[in-house]
């Protein structure tokens, strides 16, 4: 058989059938609900008296528009009304489907893509769906994990398939030692600022090098979070013993027997050597600074040492207009000093950095630290529930109460703001998520993308600073 | 889903490049269980001044009269004229219900982001790929009542002056679109495939059915 890459043999391995106008039929492993994107598909279900497919191969959890303070209150503490509608629309729908859901007051309840690796429903090589674009966050695991629209969702409900024609494969290869104090995240931003949003899109990404094979799970999930802010289908990263020691003895995944069976297969999980990729691209992880995105796109990002560019030097005209929009709506001047820029807010969260490693990085910059004083809020929310119990069983929760941080519970918060977590207008928010699109975390609001870190250090500063002075 | 097969109507042109998912639908609409009544908040934070949310209707904002929709000349089109990386960002489906309600049939663009184009024909909306070359000069032509044929059958763009402009377009989304196929109703067709597909995959891969009853 010719060389394959990873994202091959994954596909070759859930290929159901090829249908003569180009598309394939790809089984699917398993679908994360949550409560935003699966009401119409299971609407959908219902209108057309149509079963799921294989119920255990659903798992929910509400996350979306969750609020983050007051959880005892359960569903009593959603003040808005139609938030409050969808998380009952979930309820709902899990129990009429029979499909297993970590509802609101549950300790396992998160974000869908904390939840699933840390209770092991998220194994390698399987295939991954989610209405959500962040699913690519499962890749870590060589997991082909996918980001679907609401129709899709319904079709692998109904189905347990999606007809897809199959993706490029890119290689991005990063080889060589982070600095200490630059983390997963300045790395993803950094290849999201060579590759462009649309660099990658029609691929898949293989994260791979040195680099890659010495982070931990954590950080790979980081890195495949925001495979889609480059535009890619799916991010991954081949088994290796880290994935294997990550994966063993969670709840969901195998034991005994099946176990053995199951790593002697992953463990095939990985490109063979003359495996042929469509694209590369190389980095060397000496080279990278930690990173602030300055713009309304996650391309829009320059080291802490920077200034913020002029939209004059780049010689796309595309890029020209696109990075004079976000400097007026940033209302940042061209030239000005990355460390000069000063936060309004401060958010610790969201899918890509809400783990418990980001949070043992935030504690270890703000122990025995305040809030600057020109900082009107800053929000620390957990992935899930079980790693909010982690970081108060090991102290961190005082950590960042006695910083002055306030502290919440699990959901994705103001990485999106559909709940009541959000920016005012204009307010410029330091922020841990993955996007700084215009509006993402509030009416007017501005996003400047970073490691938690960095989140961290600019919290007590009250601007940005570089960490690597801080550690 | 409705058929497509050819449409004529006039034209709206959005210069911005990356346009995401989030500027079409802002996310505080999509708390709604349901699969309409999203047209009237497309665009939300262009097409109006002040802060929008669920519940709200158009007579009661205040419009943003610079925004390109809200100009005389462009209301009632149907043909939306964007740039490059188009319905970029979250996965949203319901970035195309809003488009598809506020009007629109067709999008033009030198590229679409992945998953927004595979939304649009799963709702029959027409996302077109012209090249940049020819998006250009269609912003340049286009003004108040400005109109287009979209051919599906033939792929072809034309104008009212009869330039001819193909295009490309996969050939079972095509199918799809000009019969207005569902696609659960076509995958389940296939169901003896995937049933045999799936007792194979139980037997190699046993512990991704660990929580079969
Ligand atoms: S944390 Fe943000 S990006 Fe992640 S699933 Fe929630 S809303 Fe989406």
């Amino acid at each position: 058989m010719a060389a394959r890459t990873l994202y091959d043999k994954i596909w070759d391995a859930h290929l159901v059938g090829a249908r003569k106008d180009g598309n394939s039929l790809i089984y699917i492993d398993l679908q994360l609900l949550h409560e935003v994107t699966s009401p119409q598909a299971f609407e959908g279900l219902t209108l057309n008296k149509r079963p799921l497919w294989r119920v255990d191969a659903n798992l929910a959890t509400p996350d979306h528009n969750v609020p983050t303070d007051q959880r005892e209150l359960g569903m009593a503490g959603i003040t808005d009304t139609i938030a409050l509608q969808q998380v009952t629309a979930l309820d709902d729908n899990c129990k009429s489907f029979g499909v297993e859901q970590f509802e609101i007051l549950d300790p396992r309840q998160g974000i869908v893509h904390v939840v699933g690796p840390e209770q092991g429903a998220t194994l390698p090589g399987m295939t991954i769906v989610c209405g959500d674009s962040h699913t690519s966050t499962h890749g870590a695991f060589a997991a082909l994990a996918q980001g679907v629209g609401t129709s899709e969702v319904e079709h692998v409900m109904a189905t347990q398939c999606l007809v897809q024609n199959k993706a490029k494969n890119y290689a991005v290869e990063v080889n060589g030692e982070l600095s200490p104090g630059v983390y997963a995240k300045d790395l993803i931003l950094a290849i999201i600022a060579r590759l462009g949003t649309a660099g990658a899109t029609g691929h898949t990404i293989e994260y791979r090098g040195s680099t890659i094979r010495a982070l931990s799970m954590e950080a790979r999930m980081t890195l495949c979070n925001m495979s889609i802010e480059a535009g890619a289908r799916a991010g991954l990263v081949a088994v290796d013993q880290t994935t294997l020691d990550y994966v063993k003895g969670r709840p969901f995944a195998p034991s005994g027997d099946q176990w053995e069976a199951a790593q002697t297969y992953w463990r095939t999980l990985v490109s063979d050597a003359d495996a042929i990729f469509d694209n590369t691209l190389q980095l060397r992880a000496e080279d990278i600074p930690p990173q602030v995105s300055w713009g309304t796109s996650p391309e829009q990002v320059a080291g802490i040492d920077e200034v913020v560019p002029d939209p004059g030097q780049f010689t796309d005209p595309v890029q020209v207009e696109s990075a004079g929009h976000a400097l007026k709506y940033m209302d940042l001047p061209a030239g000005k000093a990355i460390k000069d820029i000063y936060l309004d807010q401060i958010f610790i969260g969201s899918c890509t950095n809400a783990r418990i490693e980001d949070l043992r990085a935030v504690a270890a910059i703000v122990r025995g630290k305040k809030l600057a004083a020109n900082i009107k809020q800053a929000l620390i929310v957990p992935g899930s529930g079980l790693v909010k119990a982690q970081a108060e069983a090991e102290g961190l929760a005082q950590i960042f109460v006695d910083a002055g941080f306030s502290w919440r519970a699990a959901g994705c918060s103001m990485c999106l703001a559909m709940n009541p977590d959000k920016l005012g207008p204009k307010e410029h928010c330091a922020s841990t998520s993955n996007r700084n699109f215009e509006g993402r975390q509030g009416h007017a609001g501005r996003t400047h993308l970073v490691s938690p870190a960095m989140a961290a250090g600019a919290a007590i500063a009250g601007h940005f600073v570089d960490v690597r002075e801080w550690l | 889903m409705q058929a497509f097969t050819k449409h004529t109507g006039t034209v709206a042109p959005l210069e911005r490049v990356n346009v995401d998912t989030d500027q079409i639908i802002p996310k505080q609409f999509l708390k709604s269980i349901k699969r309409t009544g999203f047209g009237d908040y497309l665009f939300d934070g262009w097409r109006f001044v002040d802060e929008g949310d669920l519940g709200m209707t158009p007579n009661e904002r205040q419009l943003n009269h610079d925004f390109v929709l809200n100009q005389p000349a462009y209301q009632g089109a149907s043909i939306l004229l964007a740039r490059d990386n188009f319905g970029c960002g979250s996965s949203r489906e319901h970035a195309v219900w809003a488009l598809q309600e506020f009007g629109f049939c067709v999008v033009l663009a030198p590229s679409f982001a992945d998953i927004f184009y595979g939304n649009c024909f799963k709702n029959g909306l027409l996302p077109v790929v012209l090249n940049e070359r020819e998006i250009d000069q269609l912003f340049h032509d286009c003004g108040q009542g400005y109109s287009l044929t979209v051919d599906l059958e033939r792929q072809q763009v034309e104008t009212s002056a009869g330039a001819i402009f193909n295009f490309q377009i996969d050939q079972g989304l095509k199918e799809k679109m000009l019969k207005g196929l569902d696609d659960i109703s076509m995958t389940l067709a296939e169901r003896a495939l995937i049933e045999s597909f799936e007792a194979k995959h139980r037997q190699s891969q046993p512990w991704l059915f660990l929580r079969e009853e």
